[in-house]
């Protein structure tokens, strides 16, 4: 089963912090804008340079090939990236049902990434993500873009996902709402650390 | 037909001076702030070549070994401070110099010393007459390629490092997080050369093929050395190209695969 440790995790003016994510976990994050959030998930991620340990069920993050981390310790950034014309060239592989849970339309695969909303390129990259099986989830503000109705499909999407792959989840968000909703355990991110509320 | 060159004298130099003088005076006129460069340059032109002649002629009447492998050493150092100086991010440290001189270095050479070994055969193989001209035009076409292929190679991921960054997040390893990005640097890279030998003969009579005729060689034997010069530098620009483009890409990532984008130094915008 999944389990996120850190250990002395210095990134920047943040840490060291030290954290445990237990499997099925979903722990939020807040904070001021430049607190350190998305450098974060990017320590964790292992996509930037960082100080301290990281490990997935006892397993440091060198033992893994870097490219291997990051399937498995997945990382959805705040606004997402795409180089191919079409929406299906990102997807290795693709689960129909729950392109339907997000909402997303049969056809939406042969879409052209360029004629996609906002939402529409979120919601997509967020099952882009999903499709690597990942056991560890980094979500940095996935609803920001989202209408309210879209913004609960992503959170049902996400805690059905967690319950039955008992994934751990490291989740940002500036809605308290969503907060209440969502978290097992919330941090404010401040004053290079994380302070429990 | 002869097959002695009518020597120039320095009359016939200055004739030719004056018309570059008269373009000087013909930029004052218009104020485009240029004059004193056209003649800056003319002045360096004449002492810059005329130096050169002294050099080679000494080495053509020694045949010094040691000296020939200097002045090789001389001028891929120049080669790789122009491609440095052609970068708007060149890599920080040792590497932002040695990244290109080293692909110049590797391509050039080998192809130089294969082709004086295997394919013009003088003797001795390092004939300065041969050597010294062959590595000159190897080093000064590589140049162009191995520059133009760091140049966009740098300057695009600099600016979709997102997309870079959001490739590796993926999973993907660093090769095909950056594969279309050096891709596309290493056909930058090969255009020019690849243009100079479809246009080779038709729309400009290269540069060598002409001093070769000029200097008495028969049209056919200057052909033939200017079809082995093309063929060299193509291999040689391609070579380079490839390696520098494999080289670049490896060095903008460190040993976890992360996109480390502030080993580039901006210089100019």
């Amino acid at each position: 089963m999944p389990e996120l440790k850190l250990e002395s995790l210095k990134v920047a003016h943040l840490g060291p912090i030290d954290l445990m994510v237990q499997p099925s976990e979903i722990i939020c994050l807040s904070g001021t804008s430049g607190a350190g959030k998305s450098l974060f998930l990017r320590a964790i991620a292992d996509i930037i340079p960082h100080q301290g340990q990281v490990f997935l069920d006892d397993r440091s993050v060198l033992e893994y090939v870097a490219p291997q981390w990051r399937k498995q310790v997945a990382l959805l950034p705040a606004e997402s990236q795409w180089w191919q014309d079409s929406v299906a060239a990102h997807f290795n592989t693709i689960d129909k049902a729950l392109f339907e849970q997000l909402g997303l339309q049969d056809d939406s695969l042969q879409w052209q990434v360029s004629r996609c909303s906002t939402g529409e390129k979120q919601r997509l990259a967020i099952l882009r993500l999903l499709a690597n099986k990942p056991k560890v989830l980094l979500l940095d503000e996935p609803t920001g873009s989202l209408d309210p109705q879209n913004t609960k499909r992503v959170e049902a999407l996400i805690r059905k996902i967690v319950a039955k792959e008992k994934l751990a989840v490291v989740w940002v968000s500036h809605s308290e709402e969503q907060i209440e909703r969502i978290a097992d355990r919330h941090f404010v991110v401040a004053d290079g650390g994380l302070n429990l509320q | 037909m002869t097959n002695t060159v009518i020597p120039l004298g320095s009359v016939d130099l200055s004739i030719a001076a004056g018309l570059v003088v008269l373009l000087a005076v013909l930029t004052w006129q218009l104020r485009l702030g240029m004059s004193q460069r056209v003649l800056i340059a003319g002045v360096r032109t004449v002492v810059q070549l005329l130096l050169l002649g002294l050099v080679l002629k000494y080495l053509f009447d020694t045949r010094h070994l040691a000296l020939i492998g200097l002045i090789a050493i001389v001028m891929l150092a120049v080669a790789g401070r122009e491609v440095m100086a052609r970068q708007q991010r060149p890599f920080t440290g040792i590497w932002g110099y040695g990244l290109g001189t080293l692909s110049m270095f590797i391509s050039s050479f080998a192809i130089t010393l294969f082709a004086l070994n295997f394919i013009v055969g003088p003797e001795p193989w390092y004939l300065p007459q041969y050597s010294i001209p062959l590595l000159g035009m190897m080093l000064g076409n590589t140049m162009t390629g191995v520059a133009l292929t760091l140049d966009h190679l740098t300057q695009n991921a600099w600016q979709q490092r997102a997309i870079i960054e959001q490739r590796l997040m993926l999973g993907e390893d660093w090769r095909s997080a950056i594969k279309d990005i050096s891709r596309r640097s290493l056909r930058t890279g090969l255009i020019p050369i690849v243009n100079a030998m479809a246009a080779a003969g038709i729309i400009s009579i290269p540069g060598m093929m002409t001093g070769q005729v000029l200097a008495g060689s028969s049209p056919m034997d200057a052909a033939k050395y200017q079809i082995l010069i093309m063929f060299m530098i193509t291999a040689g620009t391609g070579f380079a190209a490839v390696m520098t483009s494999w080289l670049g890409a490896r060095r903008l990532f460190d040993e976890r695969q992360r996109l480390r984008l502030e080993r580039l130094k901006v210089l100019r915008d």
